[in-house]
């Protein structure tokens, strides 16, 4: 059974139609990379499942559940992390978990902060304030809070563009881990199409609001006789254009 | 309405004030300076005319109810910039917490300010002018709990513009409030407004507020009918800014302005 399922999603702003009749699903367990040139709809996607976005029309259900009639219990059991957003630069790090540890009824506080801190190992950290991190630090103490009431579904927006080559394989391996192990279903957008050839069981392949294609990598690769998903990039657009 | 969510609100900002010596700094440095220089001030004028017995009284008394109301709107509105500032507001919106809990975490912090700030300015009101706010008596109560709840709606109306608008709009947190200061009649009665400032000053509560706390300085009654009135007249407010905040909040929605202001 899916745990997400969306269908028939349209939003406008104003005369700007950002996406149109977009219609999608994911199981458990099931990592559904976001693909698309910039002002493609993308941001706009995953900015509407948590329910930032309101949309104009179309359904998204999020565990057999209509998202505009039980937002709050949705949400509590779906997290999101995105390159543009950050934490508070005053609170240490144990203090802003502590916060969203609260703020998502955590049980045992402590302890499950002490494991999210130490999974992206921030853990030697934990008392500094927020100010000192490095951008790639941020993100991963975000990716940190994004974990911590132990989510079903994880949003992220661009999460590994920030990071090293070897804390984004890490992230990415983790990511992966959690999704094998626990289920974890996660939808993500990102512009490294390497990275999402790599990390998605699934991709969907948004343009001017609406999905040209969806499916496996590997099965999009070979219907477009491409290597990679870069070359697909490429290929699809020319086409389109 | 789940008590751990609000609680998170409250906890965020105080962990902010704890790290931060500037906004400590900042809860203190503007009473003071109020208390200090129209305090002084007001002592030199009493000096040249015995014509209003109780003009120190009125002027001391008047500074630190002002600040009640000041610092509950601040309370509640600089508490939202705090997480539009620090592009944390995506994070709170995205998690479980309702609107109205959010709201309920900003009003809780904007009591605490205003619990900080009354007890630093009646403290300095009396070692420097040895002037005694509880000289109010019990009417001290619902004065106060008036200008509070009038803090509180002015801080939740602004707090919905600065939604709808972004940063643009920061200058509301501080302004908003004083645009009723000349018309509340803080320092001087209703009486000496030109007529049609008079009808607009009795739909302010704080008017109400201020005349009775005068009333009582001046040895007379308890204003029952003023803090009736002033009570009313926050009920409504309250009730609307509640209402315009959740107006706000849904156009935000709708036109995705949440993760613009957000980021």
């Amino acid at each position: 059974m899916a745990i997400l399922k969306v269908t028939g999603l349209t939003k406008r702003f104003d005369n700007v139609l950002a996406l149109e009749d977009v219609s999608f699903e994911a199981e458990r367990g099931e990592i559904v990379g976001i693909l698309g040139p910039n002002g493609a709809g993308k941001t706009t996607l995953i900015h509407l499942i948590p329910g930032l976005i309101r949309p104009t029309s179309g359904r998204i259900e999020v565990f057999g559940m209509a998202l505009d009639e039980n937002r709050s219990s949705i949400l509590a059991r779906m997290n999101f992390a995105s390159n543009y957003v950050s934490l508070p630069y005053s609170l240490t790090l144990w203090e802003n978990m502590m916060v969203y540890a609260l703020m998502y009824g955590v049980r045992d506080k402590g302890a499950r902060i002490r494991e999210v801190l130490a999974l992206f190992r921030l853990l030697e950290l934990k008392d500094r304030p927020a100010r000192v991190l490095s951008s790639g630090q941020m993100m991963r103490l975000c990716l940190a809070k994004a974990m911590i009431n132990r989510p079903e579904i994880l949003l992220l927006d661009e999460p590994l563009s920030g990071l090293d080559p070897e804390t984004a394989r890490n992230s990415r391996e983790l990511i992966r881990k959690l999704s094998r192990e626990e289920g974890l279903a996660v939808l993500y957008t990102s512009h490294n199409l390497a990275e999402m050839q790599e990390l998605s069981d699934r991709v969907l392949f948004l343009e001017k609001g609406r999905i040209l294609m969806q499916g496996s990598s590997a099965s999009l690769l070979g219907r477009y006789r491409v290597e990679t998903l870069e070359e697909l990039f490429f290929k699809v657009l020319r086409h389109e254009s | 309405m789940r008590a751990n969510r609000i609680n998170a609100v409250v906890l965020r900002q105080l962990y902010l004030y704890k790290r931060s010596w500037t906004r400590i700094l900042e809860v203190f440095y503007w009473p003071t300076m109020d208390l200090l220089l129209w305090g002084f001030l007001t002592i030199y004028l009493q000096r040249g005319s015995a014509a209003l017995p109780h003009f120190v009284s009125y002027f001391i008394g008047a500074l630190i109810l002002w600040d009640i109301l000041f610092r509950a709107e601040q309370g509640v509105s600089v508490s939202f910039l705090e997480d539009m500032w620090s592009r944390n507001l995506i994070n709170i919106f995205v998690s479980p917490i309702t609107v109205y809990e959010y709201l309920a975490g900003l009003v809780v912090i904007g009591v605490i300010k205003v619990a900080i700030a009354f007890a630093v300015m009646s403290s300095l009101g009396w070692l420097l002018y040895s002037f005694n706010v509880f000289r109010l008596g019990i009417t001290l109560l619902p004065l106060a709990l008036n200008l509070v709840l009038m803090g509180i709606a002015v801080g939740v109306f602004t707090t919905a513009l600065i939604l709808r608008f972004g940063l643009e709009a920061e200058i509301l947190a501080w302004a908003l409030a004083f645009l009723f200061l000349p018309f509340s009649a803080v320092f001087y009665p209703v009486s000496v407004l030109p007529h049609w400032l008079k009808v607009m000053a009795w739909f302010i509560p704080a008017s109400h507020v201020f005349e009775g706390m005068r009333q009582v300085i001046a040895g007379g009654p308890a204003p029952v009918s003023q803090i009736l009135a002033a009570s009313g007249l926050n009920l409504v407010y309250i009730v609307f800014s509640f209402f315009f905040f959740v107006a706000i909040y849904r156009t935000a929605l709708a036109r995705g302005i949440i993760p613009k202001i957000g980021a």
